[in-house]
């Protein structure tokens, strides 16, 4: 599943339902991305998604972490619009067989959405709007999986 | 008529988010020179560092035929998460 979500939402629920009804499953691995309030830093965010692209793109990565890490299931949750401090920006959710297999996916589904996904990502701070683009450490995260 | 679209900091240079040219020009390079013409500083954030280019919700690599309608979107430095 792969949801681009204009509005707050419960990660709890969401994770909630993914593991309901699971027979084949040992292991699910989530990760819930907030956003950060830093200290002299951002009060909102603004996330841009390009309709239907995004959603394509996340998808391919999804079916490549299917296959290279076996997994049963995976969901990705994204927000989009604004978004206050605190809130979650981002929920990923791998089902596999044994647990290995689904923190890695969850790892390099992260790293991909970091660097990778199409998502425009502006931050409101007491200096102004910026734009916020891959550092160099996201970009190497990301060179880890070849 | 093709349909361009900006994203991220490229709207922010170029004012605007969508717009559309009449007629649909041939080729992706043609339009390029168009908005380049329009407005050189968006001309050259189009040609900047990591911008990618989709044509028809379709990652492309340097120039391709446009046909009629198409939707072609510029893509800068991305990061979600």
């Amino acid at each position: 599943m792969i949801q681009l979500r204009p509005t707050p939402f419960d990660p709890s629920a969401d994770m909630g339902a993914f593991s309901a009804g699971r027979t084949q499953v040992g292991a699910i691995v989530s990760f819930l991305g907030l956003a950060r309030g830093e200290a002299a830093g951002a009060e909102i965010l603004q996330l841009e998604a390009y309709a239907d692209f995004t959603e394509a793109a996340i998808g391919g990565v999804v079916e490549r972490a299917r296959s290279r890490f076996s997994l049963l299931d995976a969901a990705v949750i994204h927000r989009v619009g604004k978004i206050a401090v605190g809130e979650p920006i981002v929920l990923v959710l791998t089902a596999a067989a044994h647990r290995r297999e689904a923190f890695e996916a969850c790892d390099f589904l992260m790293d991909y959405l970091k660097s990778d996904a199409p998502f425009w990502k502006k931050e409101f701070g007491p200096d102004g709007p910026r734009w916020v683009e891959p550092t160099p450490r996201d970009l190497s995260d990301l060179a880890r999986w070849g | 008529m093709a349909r361009v679209l900006l994203f991220g900091r490229l709207a922010d240079v170029a004012g605007w988010r969508e717009r559309a040219y009449e007629p649909t020009p041939a080729r992706l390079c043609q339009l390029r020179a168009l908005i380049c013409g329009e407005d050189s500083a968006l001309g050259a954030a189009l040609e900047g560092p990591g911008v990618q280019a989709a044509v028809d919700k379709t990652l492309v690599r340097g120039d391709i035929a446009l046909k009629p309608g198409a939707e072609v979107a510029f893509l800068p430095p991305m990061s979600g998460g």
